[in-house]
């Protein structure tokens, strides 16, 4: 199907409306895969809430494209080469047009292991200017251990470091053609090397893992760090919100903002109390935000992790 | 690489072991252990019987790869005539699997210790302890490696690298004659000589905390010789009864022999 322009599309949209409020349009790969189309021209894969396993072929991430009138950004590649395969036959069933950018939103494995889908002369791969030091400290060990976890949909995943850089607390525009792209690299908050991506036309943001969903955060950078990126991505003028992980959102992006940061405060304010009582990292995951169990997806498989991970940066406070 | 030709060497010979005697496999398969156990203890005899008075406590899932909390505590008390001269702490599967060497001083009648180490991949971890009549006793664990993105590298390596040498020294309310949980930290990255430098293109130098001694009053307490599997901002949790007044003092010194130094009054 050929790309529609944007004011056609527009159009249509109004159209309809009078039919439907929830996802405008449903896309099926051949294989299988599906994605969505949440604003105009803007399409995502929304990730299983599970950990990547051979079955799921590392699917689990929210990894999508946006596309203008010259060209497609891809947006995460997904968390195997198949995966990134997959994506790859789905834009090419909405448009044929190039590919220019493809955008990592961080060094996480579920959001880059598709990359190598995309290698092209034409493709320009961008991301936090610490990304490319991250993949180069993980890539030796990420491989060991995801060759092992997906077996043979790791295929033939390369760690592609970009080439396009956004400096830490700048933003930067990219154009797709008629669309303006605002790429924003955070300071340290889930990773060392967070980057949203914000399409001006549709106020349509990529949050990359910066929030969850249902699923539980997962900390891998700063706890403070993140509570201040949280404050600052919800002062921002924003009509419809995919993260990292779990369903796209419309009016209610601000109050899952708020759900992932009341866990943080949480945990924040009881690690701090054991440390100040001379606790040990033990106790904390013994201990610390158990009233949180309930309220997240796969939370016994990363919130002990967390709470360790706070324990050691929370300690030189 | 020598690790690698090993490990190959003795998977091979330990699944042919298995084979023979499958109890062998008591925990998890051990193939580094028997070559550990000769390079490290020249084949001396190594008891396992200390089960009910030694406890390592290590996580059955390592939550955080970087962060691995280990404790090893006593349940004897440390006495002139019989106490813990040394703790070996063995990490089978790390890239150095000797991981550290703790020389304890009985003054700090208790053994109760708290740190932190990486986990390269699956492996059990050994704590052999070494008495001052020489008989070596062992306990083990099995931890293994978390989810995928578990990595054990640092989080954010110019926060580390801006605190380098800060040094914490911090325990609850000490009173005179009664026994106090302190601890002593440092920030510093640890760096093992295995991270790649991207604006380099080379791997950065190894660069890590080698010991850390404590005393107390001018007395030792403890000091531990450290290898590069302990996680970045190397930390020791201990316990120690103050019986006088005195300054508790905590010296670093890292493979630069850049020495650190903290003090607390009591």
């Amino acid at each position: 199907m050929p790309y529609l322009t944007k004011n056609s599309v527009k159009l249509l949209m109004k159209c309809c409306l009078l039919m439907a409020s929830v996802t405008a349009q449903i896309s099926h790969a051949d294989n299988g895969y599906v994605v969505n189309e949440v604003s105009e021209g803007i399409f995502f894969h929304e990730g299983v809430h599970e950990d990547a396993t051979e079955a799921n072929q590392g699917k689990i991430a929210n990894v999508g494209f946006i596309i203008g009138n010259d060209c497609i950004a891809v947006i995460d590649t997904g968390g195997s080469y198949l995966e990134g395969k997959s994506l790859l036959a789905a834009i090419r069933k909405q448009s044929d047009l190039p590919i220019c950018y493809v955008i990592n939103t961080h060094v996480h494995p579920d959001h880059i292991l598709g990359n190598a889908a995309f290698k092209d002369p034409q493709t320009t791969f961008v991301g936090s200017a610490k990304l490319p030091a991250a993949m180069a400290a993980r890539s030796s060990f990420y491989e060991t251990r995801f060759k092992e976890i997906l077996g043979d949909a790791y295929g033939n995943a390369e760690f592609i470091a970009p080439t396009h850089l956004v400096s830490i607390g700048e933003t930067q525009n990219i154009d797709l053609g008629g669309r303006k792209l605002t790429l924003m690299a955070f300071p340290t908050a889930h990773t060392d090397n967070d980057l949203v991506v914000l399409d001006n036309n549709t106020k349509t943001m990529w949050t990359g893992d910066l929030l969850f969903v249902e699923r539980i955060p997962a900390l891998d950078g700063s706890i403070n760090g993140w509570l201040d990126a949280i404050e600052e991505l919800k002062e921002m003028d924003i009509a419809t919100v995919i993260p990292g992980h779990g369903p796209v959102l419309h009016q209610d992006w601000k109050a899952a903002l708020e759900t992932e940061k009341n866990y943080f405060i949480l945990i924040r304010q009881q690690i701090r109390q054991i440390i100040n009582d001379m606790g040990t990292i033990n106790q904390a995951t013994e201990n610390v935000g158990v009233s949180e169990k309930d309220k997240w997806l796969l939370f016994d498989e990363y919130h002990k992790r967390n709470v360790t991970s706070a324990f050691t940066e929370l300690e030189w406070e | 690489m020598f690790n690698n030709i090993l490990r190959h060497t003795f998977c091979a010979v330990s699944i042919t072991f298995m084979l023979l005697n499958t109890a062998y496999a008591k925990t998890e398969k051990e193939p580094m252990w028997p070559v550990l156990k000769e390079i490290y203890f020249d084949n001396k005899t190594i008891l396992t019987d200390a089960d009910d008075w030694l406890v390592l406590d290590a996580p059955a899932r390592a939550e955080d790869a970087a962060i691995v909390p280990l404790t090893l505590k006593s349940l004897k008390p440390q006495t002139a005539e019989s106490y813990i001269k040394n703790i070996h702490i063995i990490i089978d599967d790390n890239p150095d699997p000797y991981s550290a060497n703790f020389h304890l001083n009985p003054a700090m009648e208790q053994v109760d210790l708290t740190f932190r180490m990486r986990f390269q991949q699956y492996s059990n971890v050994r704590a052999i302890v070494e008495m001052n009549d020489g008989t070596l006793h062992m306990v083990s664990r099995f931890v293994k490696a978390s989810g995928g993105c578990s990595a054990p590298v640092q989080k954010d390596p110019e926060a580390v690298k801006s605190r380098l040498g800060k040094m914490q020294i911090r325990m609850r309310k000490p009173e005179l004659g009664h026994a106090v949980p302190a601890q002593v930290m440092i920030s510093h990255p640890n760096y093992n000589g295995l991270q790649f430098d991207q604006e380099t293109r080379r791997y950065i130098p190894a660069h890590y905390v080698k010991t850390m001694s404590v005393n107390y009053a001018e007395q030792p307490l403890f000091s531990v010789d450290m290898g590069i599997s302990f996680s970045e901002d190397p930390s020791v949790h201990f316990t120690f009864k103050p019986t006088k007044s005195g300054v508790l003092k905590a010296t670093v010194i890292d493979s630069k022999d850049t020495h650190y130094t903290a003090d607390k009054t009591i």
